[in-house]
């Protein structure tokens, strides 16, 4: 596959792999502790676990997986909604697949379809538009989540909906913003963070300039990185290259994908139909200001939660649960007291479990954490 | 939000709506191309592109330039390791580093 | 007696003129009669069947001919949609339970059908479902000699439900089980891999994506029987049909107490298939199979199974994908392209498309 292949060839691998090691080795040795780096999305997280990156790194570097996924974070009181916006007679919940299986406080979307409620799974927002249309007769409600990389779809297939005066179809949204979030990891007290691998496709909406704070004042190199294994070590390499040198700057590894200024039609549509919220609660992580969208009221016949009503309940998560000390990357999956144990893939307790991008759910299915552990990264 | 994938767009099938069929490995999907599209770059000219294609919607053309530019940087690394480990093996008997589990 | 006398009754038969299935087609009087002889005796023209007798019976004499075991295996067949690329459910009812016996090691010999409708199924879908079925069991050598046939109220099931139920004869001396395996033990596969989930998923119509892949749904006893003579020390055969080839090596990994260790960019799959789970995030090898097998056999023999598996037009495609290994016993691991290791596990629930 083309723009694929090439970024995941094994020669490119092992000649980057062999700059990493010369690097970090020093680097870790004057900090008298290994690198830790964080890759903030849940993409790459899952590039890592699939092509067994972790294992081929040299001890001198940990990876630390950040909070970038967006069904790992949502909150439970949300699913709720969206389950009781699933249930209400005469409802399609048109759902991309990863947040079928997130569990609410009493069941997921995936329970309540198992018990009657007209759950679809689609792979696109369009897709949920031409349900609306094909039923006239029905509310479809698309269950809209992600980062700005999904912002600009959602938006502009509810600009599609008012072109064409579709009036049975709506959103719950539930989009969030990456940078508030990045701050928020940022000026977590017991940071130990070194430097980040950027989100690829969130900066091919938003561009690289809003990283910029980061570098400038919180002194962290950012790469923004590809999803391809070969994009995800160059981009490791070039944050060692900064440590290196002293730098700290924001750098575009994608740029085959992510223009500089990002993509203007796209944030163009997202300003139109979109605008901020005072706050968003997420998962693990509590509320963090300004760091979530809803629609703005000319486009309130399209809000879902001004359309219906949602019970709206602030669901707190099981004490045992420590998703938020996984998410700022303050224990590891394995260091906390349920992981395992209580919560699994099968029975997840927390969000981290739920999504194959969710740390806990990449390391349990994934991980090899014997080899992981003879090489000093876990206990034993 | 990552799941993207790149595609190159073969046909266009409704231009005022923006959509055009995108070709990924022999699979075919119509695919919104609202955010490529622009007075630079009307929907006609978008055959023969190659984009990232995430959720139906293509988001970014994809830069060749860009793309070889980085492969080629990586074969150049690519050499300079060759080198390296020639040098090293008529130099001394250096064990190859660990993540070979190549079956034999 | 006068001649006339003599003469049987004709039978009553009521003719199969609606064109849906009403719940008197299952009620076992004269209109399940005629669905029976109209479709099911139509489609598979078996002596034995038409005496609608009970049961079918067969002389053991005759089955010991061909070993000293019998392999009884029993599969339920609802898949959605019925009707797909390269099958249907009625060619898959037959192949499946034909390819369990092929892998116990058997020569499939017998099957039974047993249907369960949906008031109202409409009549000439059902036939060309049995026609199907008809066919794939004559291709396959194979003959349906006994079944069932019963009609449920609307919504009570989806549409077609079929088991199938078949019998066979192991030969004596073939032992294949996975506790025969053993470290050093190379592992094939027949060919390309994730074809018929890829199709399933794709049929189902949600997503949108027009794709040439078709299911590879075959009946293997004749690639097995080409197999059998090249590797006289097969340890094990399994078809790699729901959870995919990960399943199964995982299934032996554990049985066996070995671990498996795959290579990657040895594992056949399908460029389309490749892009499918691409664009979707999943893993073709959770993707089920229907003509595809994992064999595993020792390691002096591993090539004359490949060139054996490659004679046969369903082993075209037929590859060494990995071995038995010593380490980390129960465990399967994969190389992957890049060249670093990464854990199969088995299947956490379904696979669903993701975003992320």
């Amino acid at each position: 596959m083309r723009y694929v292949d090439e970024f995941r060839d094994p020669a490119a691998a092992k000649a980057l792999l062999a700059q990493i090691a010369a690097l970090a080795g020093p680097l870790a040795e004057a900090r008298g502790r290994p690198l830790a780096l964080m890759e903030v999305c849940g993409g790459h997280t899952h590039a890592i676990f699939k092509f067994g990156i972790e294992n081929l790194l040299p001890p001198a570097i940990e990876l630390v997986h950040g909070p970038g996924c967006p069904v790992c974070v949502l909150p439970m009181g949300r699913v709720d909604d969206c389950v009781a916006l699933a249930e209400t007679p005469g409802v399609i919940l048109a759902t991309f697949g990863d947040a079928m299986r997130v569990p609410g406080s009493r069941k997921s979307l995936q329970q309540a379809k198992a018990e009657g409620a007209d759950v679809r799974m689609v792979y696109s927002p369009l897709d949920a538009l031409a349900l609306a249309r094909a039923h006239p007769d029905r509310e479809v409600v698309f269950f809209a989540l992600g980062f700005e990389t999904t912002m600009p779809s959602t938006a502009l297939t509810v600009l599609q909906a008012e072109a064409e005066g579709i009036a049975n179809f709506s959103l719950f949204c539930n989009h969030i913003t990456i940078i508030p979030t990045m701050k928020a990891i940022l000026d977590a007290p017991d940071l130990r963070i070194d430097g980040f691998l950027g989100p690829g496709h969130v900066s091919m909406v938003i561009g690289t300039a809003p990283y910029r704070f980061i570098a400038e004042n919180y002194q962290k190199p950012l790469v923004v990185s590809g999803f391809e294994p070969v994009d995800v070590l160059q981009s490791i390499w070039m944050v060692l290259q900064q440590l290196a040198e002293g730098r700290a700057e924001i750098e575009n590894q994608y740029a085959r994908v992510v223009p500089e200024g990002g993509n203007d039609r796209a944030l163009q549509a997202v300003d139109r139909v979109f605008e901020l919220r005072p706050f968003f609660e997420w998962r693990g992580l509590g509320s963090i200001d300004h760091s979530g969208v809803r629609m703005r009221d000319e486009y309130a016949r399209f809000d879902a939660e001004r359309r219906f009503a949602v019970p709206d309940v602030r669901i707190a998560d099981p004490e045992s649960c420590q998703c938020g000390a996984v998410l700022t990357g303050a224990i590891k999956p394995w260091e906390c007291g349920v992981f395992g144990k209580s919560c699994t893939p099968a029975s997840p307790l927390g969000a981290l479990m739920v999504s194959s991008e969710g740390a806990c759910a990449a390391y349990f299915q994934y991980g090899d954490l014997e080899a992981l552990k003879e090489r000093g990264k876990a206990p034993a | 939000m990552c799941l993207g994938i790149p595609g190159r767009v073969v046909a266009i099938t409704d231009a005022v709506r923006k959509l055009g069929t995108v070709d990924i490995a022999g699979i075919r999907r119509e695919v919104n191309l609202a955010c490529i599209v622009d007075d630079a770059h009307p929907i006609g000219d978008c055959v023969g592109d190659w984009v990232l294609v995430h959720v139906g919607f293509a988001m970014s053309r994809i830069d060749a330039r860009e793309a070889e530019a980085t492969l080629a940087l990586l074969a150049e690394l690519g050499e300079i390791l060759e080198a390296q480990r020639a040098m090293s093996a008529a130099t001394d008997t250096a064990p190859e580093t660990g993540g070979d589990h190549a079956l034999r | 007696m006068t001649p006339l006398d003599q003469t049987p009754a004709a039978p009553r038969r009521e003719s199969l003129d609606v064109p849906t299935v009403t719940l008197a087609h299952g009620g076992g009087g004269a209109a399940m009669r005629a669905l029976i002889d109209a479709v099911f005796l139509d489609a598979f023209r078996c002596p034995e069947l038409k005496e609608m007798n009970d049961a079918a019976t067969l002389a053991l004499r005759d089955l010991a001919q061909h070993g000293d075991r019998l392999a009884f295996t029993t599969d339920s067949f609802v898949v959605d949609p019925l009707i797909f690329p390269g099958g249907d459910i009625g060619k898959l009812a037959v192949c499946g339970t034909i390819n369990d016996l092929a892998v116990s090691g058997a020569r499939p010999l017998y099957l039974s059908c047993a249907v369960i409708l949906e008031e109202g199924f409409p009549i000439a879908a059902l036939r060309r479902i049995v026609a199907s079925m008809a066919d794939a069991a004559r291709a396959a050598g194979v003959a349906v000699i006994t079944g069932d046939t019963k009609v449920v109220g609307r919504g009570a099931c989806d549409k077609l439900f079929i088991n199938t139920t078949g019998i066979g004869v192991i030969a004596t001396g073939l032992d294949l089980r996975p506790a025969r395996v053993r470290p050093g033990d190379v592992v094939l596969v027949n060919g390309l891999l994730g074809d018929h989930g890829a199709t399933i998923l794709n049929a189902r119509g949600d997503l949108a994506l027009t794709t040439p892949i078709e299911s590879d749904c075959a009946a293997l006893h004749g690639l097995i029987d080409a197999l059998k003579p090249a590797a006289p020390g097969l340890r094990f055969l399994r078809d790699a049909t729901r959870g995919g080839l990960a399943t199964v090596l995982n299934e032996v990994a554990e049985s066996a107490g070995v671990g498996i260790e795959v290579v990657e960019s040895a594992i056949p799959i399908r460029d389309e298939v490749r892009g499918f789970c691409e664009i979707l995030g999943l893993d073709p090898l959770y993707l089920a199979n229907e003509g595809k097998l994992v064999a595993i056999v020792p390691e002096a023999e591993a090539g004359d199974a490949l060139a054996a598996l490659r004679g046969h037009p369903l082993g075209a495609g037929a590859a060494i994908i990995g071995r038995a290994v010593a380490r980390r016993p129960g465990r399967v691991v994969m190389q992957t392209v890049l060249g670093g290791e990464r854990i199969v596990d088995m299947l956490v629930g379904e696979q669903l498309p993701r975003i992320c």
